[in-house]
This record gives C-alpha cells, sequence and structure tokens, in this order.
C-alpha cells in the first residue's frame, strides 16, 4: 500500500459564514503501481484531495501515510514528501518561469538539492519520456515552444524529481484531439516504463477508460466509490445520477444489450467492444 | 490576512447612505480628511465620532465589521502610538533609563492614534456604503471637468474598473502559481531576505507571463465589443443628482464647515 | 435590404512572420466560403490549423492579407463601418475570465451597448432580455468571479447578444469547461441558432458539438479539406483521423465493423442509430 488515507476530514473558511466542508471522512488506501483515475464534477473535493496529498494543504483532522511516512505529522520534511509525491496542476505550462527548457525542468531536482550531474541525467531521462528532443530543445526559451510541446516541459519538470505517486489534474485540459493523445500516451508510457503509481483526475470517461485500472468516484466531498475501471462502469446509473458519465462504446453496448442481445456490456474501448460484437454478431449469424 | 482588509471592501445593502450619491460620498470624504487634521482639540472628535456613529447605523453596518477592518493596521496605529509617547517634550511624568513619558506625549500619542483610527474607519464608510461600480462612476464624474486640460478621466475610471475586477482572478492565480511551485520544491518562506526576494522569481515570473496574456485576449474582447473609449459612450445607470442629495450635501458642508471653525476659537 | 449571405469569403490568405526563424507563412490560404442567414456552420481543425485566423477575419479584428471579407454586404476594410460589422458579428471568446470586464454581471452584459452609445433605457431592456436568454438573470447582481465556467460563458454571450447582432462567432468556446459547463453553452448556442435565428459559426475542435451544425467545414494548414453535413463529414473516419481529429466513439466503432465486412449504415453518429443498425 503506497497511499493510506484515514478518517480525513478538511473545512475551508472554518469559523467563518463562508465555511465549506471539503473532505468528508475519507478514508481510502492505493496500491503501489495502480493506476487510478479520479472522476468527480467540478467542486466535488478533487482537487482539495489531491493538494492534501502532497502537503499543500493540511487537513482538519485525518491521517494520510504516504510509502511509510506520515506527512500529516507535522514534524515530517516538506522536501520528503515532494520526493514521493509528484503533483502536475490543470494548465501546468502557466507556471514555467525560466529562460530555457532546461532550466525549468531542472528547478524542482535542484530544490531537491541533487548534484548538477544527477541534476543533468534527470532532465535528460525526463524530457524523453515525454517525448522532447533533450539536444535541439535544452536551449530553446519554453515560451517559444507551441501549447502541447510547453505542456510537456511543465510535466517532465514534475517527473524529473522522480517521484513514487505521480498525480495528474486533467493534464489533457484544451488540447485538440491530436495533443491530448498524445500526452495520454506518454504518460501511459511513464506508467510501464517507469513502474510509478498514478493518479489521473479528468472529466473525460474515455481517457480514463482507456488507462485507469481502477477508479475512485468523488461526490460532495465524499469517495462514494472505490472499485476497478470496469465494476465502476457498471453503475451507470449511479454515475449519471451525480452528473457523470461513461463513455459512449460502454453505453453502446449496454443499450444493445438492454435490447435482448446477449453481449457482455462492460466493454471500456473501442477495440473491446468491436471483438465482442463480432464475435456476437458472427455467432448469430451462423447458428 | 488579506481577507481581513476592510477597506476597499464593499458591504451591499439598501440604506439612504448607500442610495447617496456617490459624488456626495466622495465629496464628503475629502471633507472629512481635511476636517481630520485641520482640528487641533480633542472636543470637535466628539462630533466626528458622533458623525461615524449615525452612519455606521443609517447604513446598517455591523460594528464588528468595522473593528475586524483595524486590526490588520493595529501595527501601525501602535506606532504612531509609540513614537509620540516617547519623542514628545515636555513635562516628565516618569523616566527608566534614556525613555521618559512626558505629560504632552501622552495627550499628543492617544490624540494622533484617535485621528489615525478616525481616518482609517471614515474612509473605510466610503467604500463599505459605495459599491466598486458607483465609486468609479464618481471619480469619473469629478474628474471630467479636468478633461479639458488633458486628465484623462474615462481612461482612469475604466483602467479602476479592470483593476477591481481582474484582483480577486489575479489573487487565486498566485495562490496556484505558489501551489504548483511548491510542488516542485519552492521555498517562500524561510531564509534570509535575499533568498526569499530570489525564491519570488518562480512565482513572479509566471504571474506577470500571465497577466500580460490576459490584458492581450481582454483587449482583443473589448474590441470585438466595441470599445473605442469614452468618446460617445453611454450608461446602463447614469449618475443623478436629486434634491435629496443636494439637501446632505449642504448640511454636510455647513457640518465640517462648523468644526473646522473650532480651530478659531 | 437583408442580405441572404451573411459572411462572405472571397478567395482570402492570411501572412504572417513566424517569430522563431521571421519566415513568411500562411494561416489561411487562399479559402472562400459564403455563410448564409440563419446557417449553423461548424469549423473543425487542429490547434494551428488557422481556424482562429479565419474567426477573427470574420469580424474584421484581422484582416486579410489577400482576398475580401464581406459581412452583411460590408466590407472588413472600411475602417468607417468597422463598428457596424462588429456590431452585427459578434465573438466569443475561449477563456471567459478574460472576456468579462466589470465586476457586476449586468454591468458587463451592458458594455456593448453603452459602447454603441444606446439609451440608457434600451440599455437596460437588452442587457435583461439577454440573461434571460441565456438563463442568467438570477445572477445579473452578482460578481463574475464567483461564477462557474459554463455560467461566466452564458455571461459572455449575453454580453454579445446585447448589442444584438445576426451573428455571433465562437472561438472554442468550451475548451476550458467541465463537461457540464460545455453542455450549458452548447444548449445555449443551440437555443440562439434555433428560437432567436442568430447565425452561429462554432470554432471547435470537438466532434460532438459539429453534431449540432447545419454545415462542417474542415480546415487543415489554412485550408478547406471537407465541407459538407455532419453525417457526410463523420463517415470520412480515415481523412478525420489522419487530420488530428476525432470521431464519436459509436461512428469510429461502426466503421470498424464495416471494415470487417458487416453491412452497417456508415453514417451513425450517435448510440441509438447504431444500436439499430445492429
Amino acid at each position: 500500500m503506497i497511499i493510506n488515507i484515514e478518517n480525513l476530514n478538511f473545512i475551508y473558511n472554518i469559523g467563518t459564514p463562508f465555511e465549506k466542508k471539503a473532505l468528508d471522512d475519507i478514508s481510502i488506501s492505493i496500491e503501489e503501481g495502480d493506476f487510478v483515475g479520479l472522476i468527480g464534477q467540478t467542486g466535488s473535493g478533487k482537487s482539495t484531495l489531491v493538494q492534501h496529498l502532497n502537503g499543500l494543504i493540511k487537513p482538519t483532522s485525518g491521517k494520510i501515510t504516504i510509502d511509510g511516512i506520515d506527512i500529516t505529522n507535522p514534524d515530517t520534511k516538506m522536501k520528503e514528501i515532494r520526493k514521493k509525491v509528484g503533483l502536475v496542476f490543470q494548465y501546468p505550462e502557466h507556471q514555467l518561469f525560466e529562460e530555457t527548457i532546461y532550466k525549468d525542468i531542472a528547478f524542482g531536482p535542484k530544490n531537491l538539492g541533487l548534484t548538477e550531474e544527477e541534476i543533468e541525467l534527470r532532465v535528460r531521462e525526463a524530457m524523453e519520456l515525454v517525448g522532447l528532443d533533450y539536444e535541439t530543445l535544452k536551449d530553446r526559451s519554453p515560451f517559444e515552444i507551441s501549447g502541447g510541446q510547453k505542456r510537456r516541459v511543465a510535466i517532465a519538470g514534475v517527473i524529473a524529481m522522480k517521484p513514487k505517486v505521480l498525480i495528474l489534474d486533467e493534464p489533457t485540459a484544451g488540447l485538440d484531439p491530436k495533443g491530448r493523445d498524445d500526452i495520454l500516451d506518454e504518460i501511459k508510457k511513464l506508467y510501464e516504463r517507469e513502474n510509478i503509481t498514478i493518479i489521473l483526475v479528468s472529466h473525460s470517461m474515455e481517457d480514463i477508460a482507456r488507462l485507469a485500472n481502477s477508479i475512485l468516484v468523488m461526490h460532495n466531498g465524499k469517495v462514494i466509490m472505490h472499485d476497478k475501471t470496469r465494476e465502476i462502469f457498471k453503475s451507470a446509473d449511479l454515475l449519471e445520477d451525480i452528473g457523470l458519465d461513461i463513455p459512449q462504446v460502454t453505453k453502446l453496448m449496454k443499450e444493445f444489450k438492454k435490447r435482448g442481445h446477449q453481449v457482455k456490456e462492460d466493454c471500456l474501448t473501442i477495440e473491446e467492444a468491436k471483438e465482442e460484437l463480432i464475435k456476437y454478431l458472427r455467432g448469430t449469424k451462423n447458428a | 490576512m488579506l481577507k481581513d482588509i476592510t477597506i476597499g471592501q464593499y458591504f451591499p445593502g439598501d440604506t439612504l447612505v448607500h442610495k447617496l450619491d456617490p459624488r456626495v460620498k466622495i465629496f464628503t470624504a475629502i471633507l472629512y480628511i481635511i476636517a481630520l487634521f485641520f482640528v487641533k482639540d480633542f472636543y470637535p472628535y466628539i462630533f466626528i465620532i458622533l458623525f461615524i456613529a449615525t452612519v455606521v447605523r443609517t447604513a446598517k453596518l455591523p460594528i464588528k465589521f468595522i473593528i475586524k477592518g483595524l486590526k490588520p493596521l493595529m501595527f501601525i496605529i501602535i506606532i504612531t502610538f509609540t513614537i509620540n509617547l516617547l519623542f514628545t517634550r515636555g513635562e516628565v511624568l516618569f523616566s527608566l533609563g534614556p525613555i521618559s513619558v512626558t505629560k504632552e506625549g501622552i495627550i499628543q500619542s492617544v490624540f494622533m492614534a484617535l485621528r489615525l483610527i478616525l481616518l482609517i474607519v471614515g474612509t473605510s464608510l466610503l467604500t463599505l456604503t459605495t459599491s466598486p461600480i458607483a465609486l468609479t462612476d464618481g471619480i469619473e464624474s469629478l474628474l471630467s471637468p479636468f478633461r479639458k486640460i488633458g486628465l484623462p478621466s474615462h481612461e482612469l475610471a475604466m483602467m479602476m474598473t479592470i483593476a477591481l475586477r481582474f484582483i480577486p482572478t489575479l489573487l487565486e492565480e498566485t495562490d496556484k502559481i505558489m501551489k504548483a511551485q511548491m510542488a516542485r520544491g519552492a521555498d517562500f518562506e524561510s531564509g534570509n531576505i535575499l533568498n526569499r526576494a530570489k525564491s519570488l522569481v518562480p512565482l513572479l515570473v509566471p504571474l506577470f507571463i500571465n497577466a500580460f496574456r490576459r490584458a492581450d485576449e481582454l483587449a482583443t474582447a473589448m474590441e470585438a465589443r466595441c470599445y473605442r473609449g469614452g468618446e460617445g459612450r453611454t450608461r446602463l445607470n447614469e449618475l443623478k443628482f436629486d434634491k435629496k442629495d443636494s439637501a446632505i450635501l449642504l448640511s454636510l458642508i455647513v457640518f465640517f464647515g462648523f468644526i473646522m471653525s473650532t480651530r478659531y476659537w | 435590404m437583408e442580405n441572404e449571405i451573411m459572411i462572405n469569403i472571397e478567395n482570402v490568405s492570411y501572412e504572417y512572420k513566424s517569430y522563431v526563424d521571421d519566415s513568411i507563412q500562411l494561416a489561411v490560404k487562399d479559402l472562400s466560403l459564403n455563410i448564409k442567414r440563419g446557417e449553423f456552420l461548424a469549423i473543425l481543425g487542429h490547434n494551428g490549423s488557422g481556424k482562429s485566423t479565419l474567426a477573427k477575419m470574420m469580424n474584421g479584428m484581422i484582416l486579410p492579407t489577400r482576398g475580401e471579407v464581406y459581412v452583411n454586404g460590408i466590407n472588413t476594410k472600411d475602417e468607417d463601418k468597422i463598428w457596424d460589422i462588429r456590431s452585427k458579428a459578434g465573438m466569443v471568446f475561449q477563456n471567459p475570465d478574460n472576456q468579462i470586464v466589470a465586476t457586476i454581471v449586468e454591468e458587463d452584459v451592458a458594455f456593448g451597448p453603452e459602447n454603441l452609445g444606446i439609451p440608457p433605457e434600451e440599455i437596460r431592456k437588452r442587457v435583461d432580455d439577454s440573461l434571460e436568454t441565456v438563463g442568467m438573470s438570477e445572477y445579473k447582481k452578482h460578481a463574475p468571479h464567483l461564477l462557474s465556467g459554463g455560467q461566466k460563458q452564458r455571461v459572455a454571450i449575453a454580453g454579445i447578444l446585447a448589442m444584438e447582432p445576426d451573428c455571433i462567432i465562437f472561438d472554442e468556446p468550451t475548451a476550458m469547461l467541465d463537461p457540464s459547463g460545455r453542455k450549458e453553452v452548447m444548449e445555449t448556442i443551440k437555443r440562439l441558432n434555433k428560437d432567436k435565428n442568430k447565425t452561429i459559426v462554432l470554432i471547435t475542435h470537438y466532434m460532438d458539438e459539429a453534431v449540432m451544425a447545419d454545415r462542417v467545414m474542415v480546415l487543415n494548414e489554412g485550408e478547406n479539406v471537407l465541407m459538407g453535413t455532419p453525417r457526410e463529414i463523420f463517415t470520412q473516419v480515415e481523412t478525420l483521423k489522419k487530420l488530428g481529429l476525432d470521431v464519436p466513439q459509436v461512428t469510429e466503432l461502426a466503421y470498424e465493423l464495416r471494415k470487417e465486412g458487416f453491412d452497417i449504415r456508415k453514417d451513425c453518429i450517435i448510440i441509438e442509430e447504431l444500436v439499430e443498425a445492429l
């Protein structure tokens, strides 16, 4: 277990008329090496939760343990937490500030107090992982490249800190389909190669279905479901009640089954649905 | 801390004070400040305190809210008090080593602290009862006679409106960038002044770049909505100066005139 | 006289200087297009396909380097008429935060008509009507920064409506919104077209939004590569994918099944159609 959360509560503006319970008694644990999709409507507490995971917000009450370290303990060094958990915010390209791409990516590792050689190695690796060519780009300004590339630089800046848990908040927001697919592919590659734990916050059920092994569903500050991806998308009605969707293909298969056709309804991707339908349609034709 | 500053905050309401023409309120605020510094004695301040009490009552402002507004400025008030207490010469009451407290010092420090408190409370009443838009409109209208000598009154007012509109957005953005850099191990809190100033670079650079980008987009959006300066512009809510406004303005001029005249008694 | 053609684009090109190497780039290449009054046109294309440049030429925000653009029969190069053009062809941008000027919703909606010098009583009426149309009347005294993304974008739309345009150009209005915000905005756009008879130009890279349009144009490298009804466009799965665009999952599935030799109509764009076809 890499992340363990016990009875986590967080209340905004405590003691004022604007008091708001953002996280309500959350207890979950996440296995090492899992790829978790975190879904929920805007305002359901997703962002507040992920910010707790790397110590940016201190809980009102409750305990969070990451890789054996109690991060809610005031004696725990922030640097230790940052080494364990990397957080990529929404529109991360808005935080770029250095003159060169190299320097910007090196900012995190530098703050960890690494040696120059180690930093260079990490920048090189991180750039390669997100599909940026080290030699041609390292001395370019991060402000004169395309939007999609800027985002990769920002993500590389967090990857270069080599966290055991990587949290990405809406990493594809505002990108076009091509840019989105590229980033998602890189995340997948990173997950497969680096053997890390990933938490992906997203509004796109299609993206979540494509990548996540398990899903956390948040609603009104509570975690209301936590299960394997396939299981979660079986509860389409429940998800719809809280304003969430399921992938279009999953919906299609459900609808098809409702009409009396014996197909698996838990297909998550086009490929799965295609195979299932081919099997079914060929089967009925021959019979 | 930032949230506690009530200066510049608007407390919505539908009272006589709220509905008063903003130009009357701005003019009164100026009169008030002049009167405050004109007066040399304690007793005229009784009238000023009474004036404030009346406004607070009429505008239905919670006293707590006003006291809370003083808190962030307590530091300045205390410094003013201490300096006046220790550095005013006169009849020594008691002394502690090189430090001595005089009778004049006590009177002077209480007076100065009171003056500062009244200044803060009085001016915050203006912003508490006047919406930012009304305030801007009032300033624009009061400054418009100076257009002839080249003062860009409309542009100044527009700038103020946009500043007010974007302050919350930029505060939110500052918070976000700060957190994002902290997640990359940035440390904004420790070290000496030089290091701290340096640590602000990762915050300020993105903040400025984003602000320029916003400004550029906003300018495009304003142009698309046919904005071309103050010339020929009309307003949704035009300022109207009615009889009630003139009556109140006249009585306030008399009132503050009386307070200022106490200096020559 | 009312013109049948709302926007008329004739052999338009737009050149700009690349800031990387100072070379001359073409954002739009010799493009011609007629947008009919009351039509709903969607323009699809990936980032850098020239779609935003094209949009900005439709209300004279930028002028073509070659060719002419006419809005309501008026050439956008006619400097005296530029404000007529911009009030007749309104524009809504991507970032809802960066197009709201005032600190109160109704004051912001009034901004356009105020600039046009409309009398106050008339502005009041237009502001109330516009907020009603986008369903934001109850928020008219609110501060914009406290609204959700979808609500802010609706306020921005109301701000354009208050200028009483014939045509509204939307430049990726939902790109920064969450799914519920997207839905709110898309429903508003559809209503403007159907009930208020506004000509709509929607620039987007979301296929599910383009489905609502009467006509879809696909732009690539500044050129018109595909044009037709949403159904005609979506059946070109292969071409769209090559251009870096999405097709609805259902359409792609139908396409894949056809490739396997199943006889399924290829123009399925919603779930029910494919279920029927199967």
